[in-house]
């Protein structure tokens, strides 16, 4: 089976939240172990590129090799930011870890720090998160409290405060700069790069920014070593992948899988296919910003160049699933529905296409459509795929190209002759 | 002029120690702010101006552009219903339609009573439990129109006796 079980190994113990529990499992032991043994920072960072830990929050870039772009000589503080701002429509394996592991993600946090030379880390949750937000809170100060975080660790003279940042509903504060000026006290507007956050991040200073499930890989990094971590993957995505599936599936949930496995298995064997004996229409399969697969389209490896090679991403590996019941043009209208309610309204291409997708995605449903609108639809997705500040414009314009090219057929329908 | 409590005031100062700029503490504080106020009026935005020696347009322009914060009070229970894709696919509309038909509420609205508003909502990040919604702070799952009717008639029954609601009904805050 492709199924694995270790970022949500223990997620299966309600008690696991609780730091007694959680210790009694095993959690917080790397955390000891660097501090104990001194192992260099360089050292993990070193280990964390040798694992292929690729970043987890979709863009999918390698961890260890982000880490190596902050100054060592900087004179101004460091800081991590956690992404915790889950938005991306189909996704929420972030939150059955802040909700069910917590102390996973703080020792990830713990270590990274200590390898980069942070001492102050701000989790960035989104402002929905009532719950993921009482329970990292908690975790925090039991963490604290326990002498494994705070004022010098373990008596190691290395200090890290850490700080839920709860964000207000927006969609665009998962980009990281846009985070990083939400962070600051601003609008979520996201900032042009380069500078980049490792070395100009959050309040002018050297910022790591990683997603709760790639911190949550790097305790496990450091308890099977470098070469053990890869091998649960592909030569380069090592480790396993939280897949979050939902739709037209018997059981939606939160699946771990080695990297690799493919996108049919995910469907079919572990999340039970179809329900009621459907048959499958079609699959989203990163997230709502994926280019859609049809239904002869998803036996593809579930790791990041396959699925690009595919002509779509694997994304935030949120998977959603369509049956033959599905109207195609009602999926676009509410995804195009997002985009415009979610654009930033920084660049007028963004603003202005994603709000006019939506409202001729709607006429189209009212039966007023017309064959050219598909057309005109493609070029206002063309006009902001790769043309804007940040990646908002591109997630509107891939599902726009994708929709409309595999399923032209169920919008010409829709038209009157 | 709008003044927080003593308590939230003490919370207030001690998040913005936290941060390495005061202007970072402006969400967290608005959050405070709308806990305490039940929304984000003009007044509110220049008390948490004042706490923070910022002025009052930097704390507007954030207020503005998040959508968390309420332009307008909003019911006693706070309905926001995701209308993202799995939730759409297994029934967000019907949730909405039943909110329409029993409590005469869209999008946006608050009934005559002040005890119920609602809101669409993008994705909730529940998705394996769609239908979803919130409650206030709480989040609701695989909702059908029966266990929706329950929700509300146990908040009914919770609520004090009514008082009339503050303002009218406003827009849709649909694009």
């Amino acid at each position: 089976m492709p199924q694995i079980s270790l970022v949500s190994k223990n997620f299966q113990y309600p008690d696991q939240v609780e730091l007694q529990a959680a210790l009694s499992r095993g959690a917080w032991e790397q955390w000891k172990r660097v501090l104990a043994e001194k192992i260099p920072p360089a050292a993990i960072i070193e280990e964390v590129k040798a694992a292929k830990l690729r970043g987890q929050g979709g863009a999918g870039f390698p961890t260890g090799v982000k880490w190596g772009f902050v100054p060592k000589d900087s004179p101004k503080p460091k800081y991590l930011c956690v992404n915790a701002d889950e938005g991306e429509p189909g996704t929420f394996k972030d939150r059955a870890i802040l909700e069910n592991d917590p102390h996973l993600m703080l020792e990830g946090v713990a270590i990274t720090c200590y390898a980069v030379g942070i001492h102050t880390a701000f989790v960035y949750m989104r402002g929905e998160f009532y719950q993921p937000q009482r329970v990292m809170e908690k975790a925090i100060r039991e963490a604290t409290e326990a002498g494994l975080l705070g004022k010098n660790i373990q008596g190691s003279g290395f200090d890290l405060d850490v700080i839920v940042h709860m964000g207000a509903g927006a969609y665009i504060c998962g980009e990281e700069t846009a985070l990083l000026n939400s962070l600051e006290g601003w609008k979520g507007w996201p900032r042009l790069k380069p500078p980049f956050p490792a070395v100009v991040g959050a309040f002018g200073c050297p910022t790591v920014i990683n997603n709760v499930e790639t911190m949550a890989g790097v305790p496990h990094i450091m308890r099977l070593g470098a070469a053990e971590f890869q091998k649960l993957g592909t030569e380069k995505d090592g480790g396993t992948k939280l897949f979050a599936i939902s739709g037209h599936v018997a059981k939606p949930g939160v699946y771990e899988m080695t990297m690799g496995s493919s996108l049919k298995e995910l469907i079919y064997d572990v999340a039970g296919g179809l329900p009621g004996g459907r048959r499958l229409k079609a699959v989203i399969p990163g997230g709502s910003s994926a280019p859609v697969l049809k239904a002869d389209e998803i036996d593809v490896p579930l790791e990041f160049e396959a699925m690009a090679a595919a002509g779509t991403m694997l994304g935030s590996g949120a998977v959603i699933v369509l049956d033959e019941t599905v109207s195609i043009p009602e999926v676009f209208m509410v995804t195009a529905r997002f985009y415009a309610h979610e654009s930033c309204g920084q660049c007028t291409q963004c603003r202005e296409g994603c709000t006019w997708i939506y409202k001729i995605s709607k006429k189209i449903l009212a039966g007023h459509g017309q064959p050219s609108d598909l057309d005109l639809m493609l070029d206002l997705a063309d006009n902001m795929n790769g043309k804007t500040v940040c990646p908002l414009g591109a997630a509107m314009a891939l599902p726009t190209i994708g929709f409309l090219k595999k399923f032209p057929h169920e919008f010409l329908a829709l038209m009157k002759s | 002029m709008l003044q927080f409590s003593d308590a939230t005031r003490q919370q207030a100062l001690a998040l913005i120690e936290k941060y390495p700029r005061k202007s970072a503490a402006i969400i967290p504080l608005l959050h405070l702010a709308q806990k305490e106020f039940g929304w984000i009026s003009e007044e509110a935005e220049l008390a948490v101006a004042q706490l923070l020696d910022v002025p009052v347009v930097s704390v507007r322009e954030v207020s503005g552009f998040y959508f968390m914060f309420h332009k307008h009070p909003p019911g006693r229970y706070h309905l926001q219903v995701c209308h993202n894709i799995s939730c759409s696919l297994l029934g967000a509309e019907t949730i909405l339609d039943w909110i329409r038909e029993h409590l005469g509420i869209e999008s946006g609205q608050t009934t005559p009573d002040g005890l119920f508003s609602v809101e669409r909502m993008e994705c909730l990040a529940c998705c394996d439990r769609a239908p979803a919604m919130l409650i206030n702070d709480e989040l609701h799952v695989h909702l059908t129109r029966d266990k929706l009717a329950a929700l509300v008639e146990e908040r009914r029954r919770q609520a004090p006796p009514p008082e009339p609601h503050p303002t009218d009904n406003h827009e849709s805050m649909e694009t």
